[in-house]
């Protein structure tokens, strides 16, 4: 057999005895609109863990992580340092949200804003931003598996058919089986990508370098600036490591997937187990960087640095290891896709088309609708990643620093009393408009500090400023709750 | 529901001055720590620190949660 064969077999054995667990997941529960967004918040500290650790360890932490390590150096470090302190930041208020949502039955991050605030035309804007934001996330993905299958299976296989075969593996787990098949699936994915990093991570650099230290020893020596800030980049200095580890730790858990999936636990105490925890799985990392550092000098010049690791890796081990990597890098693809289809089908159907258009659906209409979505929502990103636009690349930058702009509507939601639809709708548009029009006209950094933090700034003080000048609200948390069908007014 | 207590937040700062605004007290190649540049080292040192402080801050949490627990099943209404 041909390298190709046996790389493309090892990737299609482990993916699709995957999907079947997936798929195996879920049937055993009858499927309800509560089952499938939030598994019926029953999940444990372990299964929390692993879909979270599922969720945030995309083909961002294979790919780009250590290609950010080989062309740019030092500015890496924030990815480490922002990933142990968002869930460092999480344990002061995922437990509370946990505590609202459970006496409300919220499903989504949009829950929470018609909740707090009772404002219908909020709740469908902070949904149709995180739909916005979550479809050039999820094309990122299926490029990036298309990418990962391509090159891990020796070309055997083309992009455009590997993303199509895993995406219909894809929807058809999330149809059947919601969040617990993503939950199901991380086991697996997990267990792949930590064997994958600590050999990888310790065995190229003995293999080329005869050790650690023996490669970072040449590699400064080579180049004696990359390590440190700004690295191999010119405006990412120490000022844009602060802001940019403050505003993604802090952002974070604003994407609507993730937000969500605190509602996935047992008990608020499950999320603050789960923040103790969570910064040990960040050991990962140092290895996929080291990984990067490595092929600097051992494959120099690729012009696409998110290359190096998937390069490095075929020029140094057999063909059925390439497979297991490729396998391990398809999952980081799928598990990450997975829900957020789920997240923005569910806010498609449940916070925008039935605030705005449809307040007598029934939540098992909604769960229908939201299925279709699914679909739709697929189909969406697939034309996307294979007749790839300049647009969506655009939307990816502005992303994280987009989603961060409800981090005021959250806070203040929970700790702040006097807070008042009005201030956070206005600064939730400012917020925006500022990243936009920062990020789109490439001034990001901005005076040497992230845009996205700028805005964040600008957001919190418009939302004070307007919400101090406007009447105030009652405080919707503090009802008492309600069924959902009183609920559907 | 139940707030974080200040003594709680302060532990939690902790690993945010140690990864994030101290950089240009680490930011640094020499010396090599354990075969890592400096730098590198710190940070994964913290990831190994910051469970650490992340459990005393549950600790001090729980021991308030519990607290507020007893409060209640004693019967006196509160928040």
């Amino acid at each position: 057999m041909d390298s190709s064969t046996i790389a493309l077999s090892v990737i299609f054995v482990i993916v699709l005895i995957s999907s079947m667990v997936g798929v195996y997941a879920g049937s055993r529960y009858k499927m309800n609109l509560e089952q499938w967004t939030v598994a019926g918040r029953g999940f444990g500290v372990v299964l929390v863990w692993l879909l979270m650790a599922g969720e945030i360890y995309t083909t961002f932490a294979f790919l780009g992580a250590s290609g950010w390590a080989y062309s740019r150096g030092g500015p890496t470090l924030y990815i480490m340092a922002y990933l142990t302190l968002a869930y460092v930041f999480s344990f002061y208020f995922l437990p509370q949200i946990w505590e609202i949502g459970k006496k409300f039955g919220m499903q989504t991050q949009s829950d929470f804003f018609r909740q707090r605030y009772g404002s219908r035309n909020l709740a469908a804007f902070a949904s149709l931003i995180g739909v916005i934001f979550i479809i050039p996330y999820l094309q990122l993905q299926l490029t990036g598996l298309g990418i990962i299958v391509e090159v891990s299976g020796f070309g055997g296989i083309s992009r455009a058919a590997a993303i199509i075969i895993a995406f219909v593996l894809v929807a058809i787990f999330v149809l059947i089986s919601g969040v617990r098949a993503v939950a199901w699936i991380s086991v697996i994915k997990d267990f792949l990508m930590l064997f994958a990093a600590f050999f990888i991570g310790i065995g190229l650099p003995y293999m080329y370098f005869g050790g650690i230290s023996e490669m970072f020893t040449a590699l400064v020596n080579a180049k004696p600036l990359h390590l440190i800030l700004p690295g191999s980049t010119k405006t990412m200095g120490q000022s844009w490591y602060i802001s940019t580890v403050l505003l993604t730790s802090m952002g974070f858990y604003m994407w609507p997937h993730l937000f969500s999936a605190a509602f996935t636990a047992k008990s608020n105490n499950t999320l603050r187990k789960n923040a103790v925890i969570m910064p040990l799985y960040t050991i990962t990392m140092p290895l996929i960087f080291i990984v990067g550092f490595t092929a600097i000098l051992v494959v120099p010049g690729l012009n696409n640095g998110d290359l190096a690791l998937l390069t490095i890796v075929r020029n140094s081990y057999p063909a059925w290891f390439m497979g297991l990597i490729g396998a391990a890098g398809a999952l980081t693809a799928m598990v990450p896709a997975a829900i957020l289809i789920l997240a923005a089908a569910t806010l498609f159907a449940k916070n925008f088309y039935r605030e705005l258009f449809a307040p007598n659906m029934t939540d098992d209409q909604v769960e229908k609708l939201a299925r279709v979505m699914v679909i739709v929502i697929t189909l969406i990103a697939l034309y996307f990643a294979i007749y790839s636009s300049t647009t969506l690349v655009n939307l990816l930058l502005l992303g994280y620093a987009g989603v961060t702009q409800f981090l005021p509507g959250v806070l203040f939601g929970l700790y702040w009393e006097r807070i008042n639809k009005t201030g956070v709708f206005s600064g939730l548009v400012t917020g925006i408009a500022v990243v936009a029009y920062l990020v789109l006209t490439k001034q990001d950094p901005f005076f040497g500090i992230n845009a996205g933090f700028v805005a964040l700034c600008v957001n919190f003080a418009v939302t004070i400023t307007v919400t101090l000048m406007t009447k105030p609200e009652p405080n919707l948390f503090n009802e008492e709750s309600v069924t959902s069908e009183a609920k559907a007014d | 529901m139940h707030k974080p207590s200040l003594k709680g937040i302060l532990v939690g700062l902790i690993p945010f001055i140690a990864m994030c605004f101290s950089v240009p007290l680490w930011d640094r190649v020499y010396p090599f720590i354990l075969g890592l540049p400096f730098n590198i080292f710190w940070i994964v040192l913290w990831i190994l620190m910051t469970p650490v402080c992340m459990s005393l801050a549950y600790k001090i949490e729980r021991r308030k949660i519990d607290a507020a627990e007893r409060i209640q099943e004693g019967g006196i209404q509160h928040g």
